[in-house]
């Protein structure tokens, strides 16, 4: 397969692009200062395409690639790739669902517990010497506390596993109520915000869930919630969460995600009620090997003519 | 409790509790309260002159109620400790002189099981330096922060499976992970591994949560030995007491990456102001906090209120230790 283009998007695992490297001909996108005469130069040679959460392949990149038969995605979210083009295209897509369920889930618990607990302060206060001048400051408990979860898939649902554990209630919002589920259902997000004490965004990122937590649903969560995005930054209204957050009109705040990373407003950097992340919700040596051979697996796929391990389109 | 004319029962003092100042004036409103810990005078001076009288003490779990104390103590009956440990209070005195104890009991469980969970989490996903990455505006793109390590399907062993032990297992087990545990006694009504020896124990886990009370059988039973069996990508998580862990021999063991982490809520010495500990970034450190939370502390002040009355008009009272 040494002959097949594949364009890697940016240097996201170290053995993804040496496994790329060693299967087929590899394009680097991002070392090149002129990426748009370096893609015309290869582009009769690209035939398949890998992405991230961050850097996707967007309509332009698709146009300028017309030997593109697959993109497959090194994450779950599919929301920086033009599904639309794809479709018309007949370009497949896939991604790289359930091997990092688990490491998204756990990671919304840590955030919650460490927005509670103030766990990065304590660490903090120990390492700078000030625990000798007295005690720290009480905190707030998680067990126990209202769950509200936007989106119940499979990320959701294994962050509501989890929850439960600590005999936290758990409610959610979809687009639909779930069967088989014992959590409360809400039909809007305002309500869930309403009736939670820690929500948590796990839905995908469409343009119908853009800006899903806007002002009212932060209000509605209030002084003494906490809101928690391990899904993407375009599901808050970031500017509207700075000033709640900074005006103490929301509690608290855990976010790996943000919407043009890895920007992040600098008003945050001080709130000690805030924990931020470099998006590192699947960010395990185990899970990121599994979601590079899930990557090299579904091009295999494709170009031995066998079914796609993970197709979205 | 109207002040009758009636002198309101009286209470030493002794820490005081890290609680007490939060809750003194509506202490004071119901009961009188020597407080042993501000006095010019030294401390058994103090008792022989003003506590012949007293029948009643509270103490932090830090304050060290030794036989002398005790025995300065001669009308004592009841002791009051905050916390769930004992090893600061002399049982084979109350035990002489027939006095009783009250701990926390289990009103604590969860704060601490939740700061155990919290800070495993935070050690193999790296939480507090990937804060710290963002904040301190290192973060330029992917790949520029060190990744982390998974929960599920990993081996914890935890060290004690008493309230504390059993609500850690019960977290853990929803993240995936194994539980195995070593204990005094072998708990038939849990599914978990038991292991008879510790060092057993963490040859079989990825990580260690130490449950366990403080006492002579446990007092650095983490040694060097069984960091070694833990091995390099081991985390040990300590929320029971400083001096269950060997502390010199957990750094050295940090410093040459023969385990792969460590989150401590306790020392061997607190406060903890200045330690090898503070150059490392495998580690995440926090102040004795496990129980410091609203929720707990508002718990603590209606148990120990209502046991000082129940106490005064002759009630039963609730989380007696057993000292036989």
């Amino acid at each position: 397969m040494e002959s097949i283009g594949v364009l890697l998007m940016a240097p996201f695992n170290s053995y993804l692009d040496q496994e790329l490297d060693k299967r087929f001909k590899l394009f680097r996108y991002w070392t090149q200062s002129n990426p748009k005469e370096f893609v015309a130069q290869h582009a009769e040679m690209i035939r398949a395409a890998v992405g991230n959460a961050t850097v996707g392949v967007d309509g332009i990149l698709i146009d300028a690639l017309p030997k593109l038969e697959i993109i497959s995605s090194f994450s779950v979210g599919v929301d920086k790739i033009d599904l639309k083009k794809c479709g018309e295209k007949g370009i497949r897509v896939t991604n790289t669902p359930d091997v990092l369920t688990d490491d998204v889930a756990d990671l919304a618990i840590g955030l919650s517990l460490a927005v509670l607990r103030q766990i990065s302060v304590c660490d903090r206060y120990v390492r700078s010497g000030l625990w000798k001048n007295g005690d720290f400051k009480l905190t707030t408990k998680f067990s126990g506390k209202r769950v509200g979860i936007i989106g119940l898939g499979r990320i959701g649902l294994a962050i509501a596993q989890r929850a439960e554990a600590f005999d936290c209630p758990i409610n959610y919002y979809s687009r639909s109520p779930k069967p088989n589920t014992n959590y409360k259902y809400y039909p809007s997000v305002i309500e869930l915000a309403s009736n939670s004490d820690i929500l948590v965004v796990a839905c995908a990122l469409t343009p119908e869930t853009r800006h899903i937590v806007n002002r009212q649903v932060m209000e509605a969560l209030g002084p003494k919630g906490v809101l928690i995005n391990i899904g993407r930054g375009g599901h808050v209204d970031e500017p509207e969460l700075v000033s709640a957050l900074v005006e103490g009109r929301l509690g608290g705040a855990g976010l790996d995600v943000f919407e043009n990373e890895p920007h992040v407003p600098e008003q945050l950097f001080g709130l000690d009620n805030v924990v931020l992340l470099p998006h590192v919700g699947s960010g395990t040596v185990e899970t990121r090997k599994e979601m590079a051979d899930l990557v090299l697996g579904n091009l295999e796929a494709h170009f031995s003519g066998k079914p796609l391990l993970t197709r979205v389109v | 409790m109207e002040s009758t004319g009636e002198r309101l029962p009286e209470i030493a003092v002794f820490g005081p509790p890290a609680f007490f100042r939060k809750i003194e004036k509506e202490f004071s409103s119901r009961f009188r309260v020597l407080r042993t810990w501000n006095s010019d005078i030294p401390l058994p001076q103090l008792l022989a002159s003003e506590a012949g009288h007293i029948e009643a003490i509270l103490t932090s779990g830090v304050f060290r109620v030794t036989a002398e104390v005790i025995s300065s103590l001669p009308s004592l009956h009841l002791i009051v400790t905050t916390s769930r440990g004992l090893d600061h209070i002399d049982l084979t005195q109350c035990r002489r002189r027939g006095i009783t104890v009250t701990n926390a009991g289990t009103i604590f469980s969860d704060d601490v099981a939740d700061l155990a969970a919290g800070l495993l989490i935070d050690v193999l996903r790296k939480i507090t330096p990937g804060n710290g990455h963002v904040k301190n505006r290192f973060w330029t793109g992917d790949g520029d922060f060190p990744l982390g390590f998974k929960l599920g399907g990993k081996k914890c062993g935890i060290v004690g499976l008493g309230s504390i032990g059993l609500a850690v297992a019960k977290r853990l087990q929803s993240f995936g992970c194994q539980i195995l545990y070593n204990s005094r006694n072998k708990n038939h009504s849990v599914p978990y591994k038991f292991h008879t020896d510790i060092k057993e124990l963490a040859m079989d886990s990825d990580f260690l949560i130490l449950c366990c009370a403080l006492n002579n059988e446990t007092r650095h039973i983490i040694n060097r030995d069984i960091l070694l069996a833990l091995g390099k990508k081991g985390v040990v998580v300590n929320i029971s007491r400083g001096p269950v862990i060997d502390e010199k021999a957990l750094i050295h063991c940090l410093k040459l990456g023969e385990i792969g982490g460590a989150g401590l809520d306790v020392f061997e010495r607190e406060p903890l102001f200045t330690s090898e500990l503070f150059e490392m970034e495998n580690v995440v450190l926090s102040p004795h906090v496990a129980v410091f939370t609203e929720e707990s502390f508002k718990a603590m002040f209606d148990l120990i209120f209502a046991n000082f009355n129940s106490f005064f008009m002759n009630k039963p009272l609730l989380n007696v230790v057993p000292l036989e």
